[in-house]
């Protein structure tokens, strides 16, 4: 019940907040003074040649007409064409989601995984020298730009030391399409050689994202177990003799993640709406990278495509937050 | 028989950022087995403090004894390791505030398992990881059921599956004294238990806590700021006034004939018929700068110069009282004598 209202509720609003954001976007595409036809049509055009494309674009249209076509063609499925690949916008990205999505959820699993025990810890030992530590490497890992730290990753260990691939993401055949995340992929096909590959290339990108994350789940589940061990619950539990170990992993660690949660799935929807950078300097077959080199091209549906994309991304992970809150705390009833 | 709770000359207090506060000052206190005994006193008169010393909770990094010892069930709770297989086992514990002593996050089922798995009677002392047999589960749950029966509960499998939320205050506290009394400890120490609740259910849960520890043999360490409460389920009284023990009396002498002037002035300032409350002149003294010799002495009508010297001794036999100058002592019979 309490879900089904969560769901209701954010659909009302996926609309609105969809249309403000294709406006938006709209808006500003057309502000850049940059010529679509003229890209379209090519550096050798004649400006007839310009002219003709542009009436085949519909660009010589009104704007508020030309704003309405494109929310009926979105509203159809039909995010238009890039200017680029020729192909639809909606195949570009479908294309690109399996390599992102594996890289996001390789980085999110490390940073919590990683990320919430040493936050606890950190929550535990208030001001000990392992927090001190940690909080220096933590502002260090939210204020490093990433750029810089994969390069840095990429000169020690693919360059100097040569453990790990430089880019890319996968060497050799990849496994057979099944869900087209490659690791899945090659786990269920049991093809070991491009398990090896894919797992390899993956390591350094999903450090150099997982950085910034693990350091954010640190900060906020350390912040909640302070909040959270002065409590009287905590305070009634250790009186009536529950195991210091069980009060920590089991009950404090529940009241504590719930901002974390929150965090992580904030995380996760930037991350899914493309980790930009490390997909570019990892050569990432991603829709970062895509959304990079259409920005580079004035790929502007492309863009545009690639923005609703990530609107829709941040309304669904807001939803999938809100229902992880409701599981985890049932006073959400409310 | 001897007693469960030996507290002697407790002398304890806490590093403050304005310096060191002297909270609890030669408390004395015993409760014998089957006892049920109330520590009265102000807000801040320190039993809250001396509740969780005795069990051994109070946060170790701020925390200075300065002597004296506090034995429960043959265990040194000061001592390395203090209390840690005695508490929730021969020593349990109620809270002032059933509202947030839950995890609000876990059923209540699930808290009163976790307790169960650790520190049920049925358990082996012996084994010592959380290997939990189901039949011992199956006993445990069974104790519960009927444990939240005994506490007045309908529906205790219903109870179980409920989250703390969805409970009234009182019906809380009730699962508060079941859990208490679950682990079938000798002594329950019971911080205000009352205290946010209605008052039409505090006479409730009152009654319904003294039937179960005399039914059980339990001895009960109540601690309150209501005299009326002490009177209702007490045998014995124990007042403290800015963390020393003022005086110790079972309970038909103490409200009949109390000695020390402070509980003189405490039983006067109750609303009764016929007279007009009295209140108490000054206020309670801060633990930073207590007041030398006995601490009541600036509001004491009877203080003479030997009490602002010297902290007067806990003497008597049965009733005792820390007091120069006793009511019906050497002054004469009545405070204003």
């Amino acid at each position: 019940m309490v879900w089904l209202n969560i769901v209701l509720n954010r659909l009302v609003w996926l609309v609105p907040t969809l249309l403000g954001l294709l406006a938006i976007v709209f808006v500003l595409s057309r502000v850049v003074p940059i010529d679509p036809a003229r890209l379209a049509a090519g550096d050798n055009a004649s400006p007839e040649q310009v002219a003709a494309v542009r009436h085949s674009l519909g660009f010589d249209r009104p704007l508020p007409e030309q704003f309405l076509r494109y929310v009926a063609a979105v509203a159809r499925g039909d995010f238009g064409t890039s200017l680029f690949t020729q192909q639809p916008i909606a195949d570009d990205l479908a294309a690109r989601l399996p390599a992102t999505l594996e890289l996001t959820l390789v980085a999110i699993v490390l940073a919590a995984a990683i990320g919430i025990p040493l936050g606890v810890v950190c929550g535990l030992r208030r001001n000990s020298w392992l927090d001190h530590v940690l909080r220096v490497v933590t502002v260090s890992g939210l204020a490093v730009a990433s750029f810089w730290f994969a390069m840095q990753l990429q000169f020690l260990f693919s360059m100097k030391l040569a453990w790990l691939p430089l880019s890319g993401q996968i060497e050799g055949f990849p496994p057979e399409h099944v869900t087209g995340l490659m690791i899945v992929d090659a786990l269920l096909t049991g093809d070991t050689e491009a398990l090896r590959s894919a797992v390899r290339h993956i390591v350094l990108p999903a450090i150099t994202l997982a950085l910034p994350a693990a350091a954010t789940v640190v900060r906020f589940t350390r912040n909640g177990v302070i909040g959270v061990i002065s409590s009287p619950s905590v305070a009634y539990q250790t009186a009536m003799g529950y195991p210091r170990r069980l009060i920590v992993w089991k009950y404090v660690l529940r009241m504590a993640v719930t901002a974390t949660v929150t965090q992580l799935g904030l995380i996760f929807g930037i991350l899914l709406a493309g980790a930009v950078v490390v997909e570019t300097v990892f050569d990432w077959p991603g829709i970062g990278a895509y959304a990079v080199r259409s920005i580079l091209q004035s790929d502007y549906n492309a863009i545009m495509g690639f923005t609703l994309w990530a609107g829709a991304i941040f309304v669904a992970v807001n939803l999938l937050v809100d229902l992880l809150q409701a599981a985890i705390d049932p006073r959400g009833a409310r | 028989m001897s007693d469960i709770l030996t507290v002697a000359d407790l002398t304890l207090g806490f590093r403050t950022e304005a310096g060191p506060a002297r909270v609890l000052d030669r408390v004395r206190l015993s409760v014998r087995p089957g006892e049920i005994v109330g520590l009265v006193g102000e807000s801040g008169c320190g039993k809250t403090t001396l509740a969780r010393a005795i069990l051994g909770t109070l946060p170790a990094e701020a925390t200075q004894v300065g002597g004296g010892r506090i034995e429960l069930a043959g265990s040194d709770m000061l001592g390395p390791g203090g209390g840690r297989g005695v508490r929730g086992r021969a020593v349990t514990f109620i809270p002032q505030d059933p509202f947030a002593s839950f995890n609000p996050l876990f059923r209540i089922g699930t808290q009163i398992m976790d307790l169960m798995r650790w520190n049920s009677p049925r358990r082996d002392p012996a084994v010592r990881t959380g290997w939990y047999s189901p039949a011992r589960r199956r006993a445990d749950r069974a104790a519960a059921i009927a444990m939240l029966e005994a506490v007045q509960l309908p529906q205790p499998a219903r109870i179980l599956r409920k989250y703390p939320h969805e409970l009234s205050g009182g019906q809380r506290q009730r699962v508060m004294i079941a859990m208490a009394l679950l682990p079938e400890p000798r002594l329950v120490i019971a911080d205000e238990p009352t205290t946010a609740l209605d008052v039409t259910v505090q006479a409730q849960i009152l009654g319904l806590l003294r039937r179960l520890a005399v039914d059980r043999g339990v001895a009960v360490l109540f601690t309150t700021h209501d005299l009326g409460a002490a009177w209702e389920i007490c045998d014995r009284v124990v007042v403290m006034y800015a963390g020393q023990t003022a005086e110790i009396a079972p309970r038909e002498g103490f409200f009949a004939a109390p000695r020390h002037p402070y509980t003189h002035l405490l039983l006067r300032s109750l609303p009764e018929e016929g007279r007009d409350p009295v209140g108490i002149p000054g206020s309670v003294p801060s633990p930073l700068r207590p007041p030398p010799g006995c601490r009541f002495h600036p509001r004491c009508p009877r203080a003479s110069q030997v009490c602002t010297e010297q902290a007067p001794p806990l003497l008597g036999e049965g009733h005792l009282t820390a007091c120069h100058h006793p009511v019906g002592g050497a002054l004469g019979d009545t405070l204003d004598g």
